[in-house]
């Protein structure tokens, strides 16, 4: 591989932009497919194809063997607050390989010393949200319990391509909320994105085990079950 | 944390931007159970240092040595490992699966 090809590769997937890059096999010849460029590209329907799944894979094209490495942007985790059952998700985020943001305005939470090696950005959402952008490859989870903080998450959220999106809350705290967005006027299917309540009903009740829930009700989401039950 | 593979591609940047003369091996197909996914990779440089994986370590010796040779003729070359490999006492995968790796030198 050109060096020239594997810097621009890894410059794509930093600014989280999807990239193929295709490889005859035979011959050796490379080129990169930024995900802006699939749409115009002679191959643009196999490339579409393998990024939707996000999946590399060997293709054979005019009796060539191609292979495609399909970079998709890593999975980002968007907090709003940074609480108790945050701090849990820190070092289970770590470990999934998901990039972790917490977002809180209030800075007696969102200190340092509670929250090592995570991006933590002690700003209002609106304002943290529109400089990091959310993305197909980006889940959105509020925690704080306090709509001056969730809603404005959650309504970017929801305007946002995000491929989950969740609050905490009982059924009570989460009926209000849906009052709430209605009034600012997402409709129902909007509306049903939210993941309330939130997590995989495994009993949780500690912080960790909630956080345990969230990130495997994520990552049900990014995946796909995969057994039928019996 | 190198466990992605994206970390194994800046690992192969940040090498050959260090001088150090490298090769990108990457898991091209696999067959039956196996250990790693079609995607994967290990970079590897001239001294015969890697990082990633392209199996649980099964077949890793023997990648790195082709890898070097890559490197010394620049050409790139499809490896393959599996049981029914003659190989397969030497270096093959435990697991019954198979897997091609493409292997190729960054220049």
């Amino acid at each position: 591989m050109d060096l020239t090809t594997l810097a621009a590769l890894n410059a794509e997937r930093a600014a989280r932009r999807a990239t193929v890059l295709v490889t005859d096999v035979a011959s050796g010849a490379q080129r990169l497919v930024k995900a802006a460029d699939i749409a115009a590209d002679p191959l643009a329907e196999v490339l579409g194809r393998q990024l939707r799944m996000a999946k590399s894979a060997m293709v054979e094209l005019d009796g060539k063997s191609v292979f495609l490495t399909v970079q998709a942007p890593p999975p980002r985790v968007v907090v709003t607050g940074a609480v108790h059952i945050s701090q849990a998700m820190a070092p289970m985020a770590k470990l999934l390989d998901l990039d972790l943001v917490i977002i809180d305005p209030r800075s007696a939470f969102a200190t340092p010393e509670r929250f090592p090696d995570v991006t933590l950005l002690t700003e209002w959402p609106d304002e943290a949200l529109a400089t990091l952008g959310l993305d197909a490859y980006t889940a959105f989870v509020a925690l704080t319990h306090d709509p001056k903080i969730d809603d404005p998450g959650l309504e970017a959220a929801l305007r946002s391509s995000c491929f989950y999106v969740g609050a905490l809350g009982s059924r009570k705290t989460h009926a209000r909320r849906v009052e709430r967005l209605a009034s600012a006027g997402f409709n129902e299917a909007a509306i049903a994105r939210i993941h309330a309540p939130i997590g995989l009903d495994i009993g949780a009740v500690s912080p960790a085990e909630i956080a345990l829930a969230i990130l495997g009700e994520i990552v049900s989401t990014l995946r796909g079950p995969r057994r039928t039950p019996a | 944390m190198i466990s992605t593979d994206t970390d194994i591609l800046a690992t192969a940047e940040a090498w050959a931007k260090a001088g150090r003369s490298v090769a990108l091996a990457t898991v091209i197909e696999t067959w039956g159970s196996a250990p790693r996914p079609v995607g994967s990779h290990l970079v590897i440089d001239g001294e015969g240092s890697f990082q990633g994986s392209v199996s649980g370590g099964c077949v890793e010796g023997a990648v790195v040595e082709e890898a070097v040779e890559v490197i010394g003729d620049g050409a790139a070359r499809t490896l393959e490992f599996g049981v029914a490999d003659e190989t397969a006492w030497k270096v093959g995968l435990s697991c019954g699966g198979r897997i091609r790796v493409y292997v190729e030198k960054v220049t």
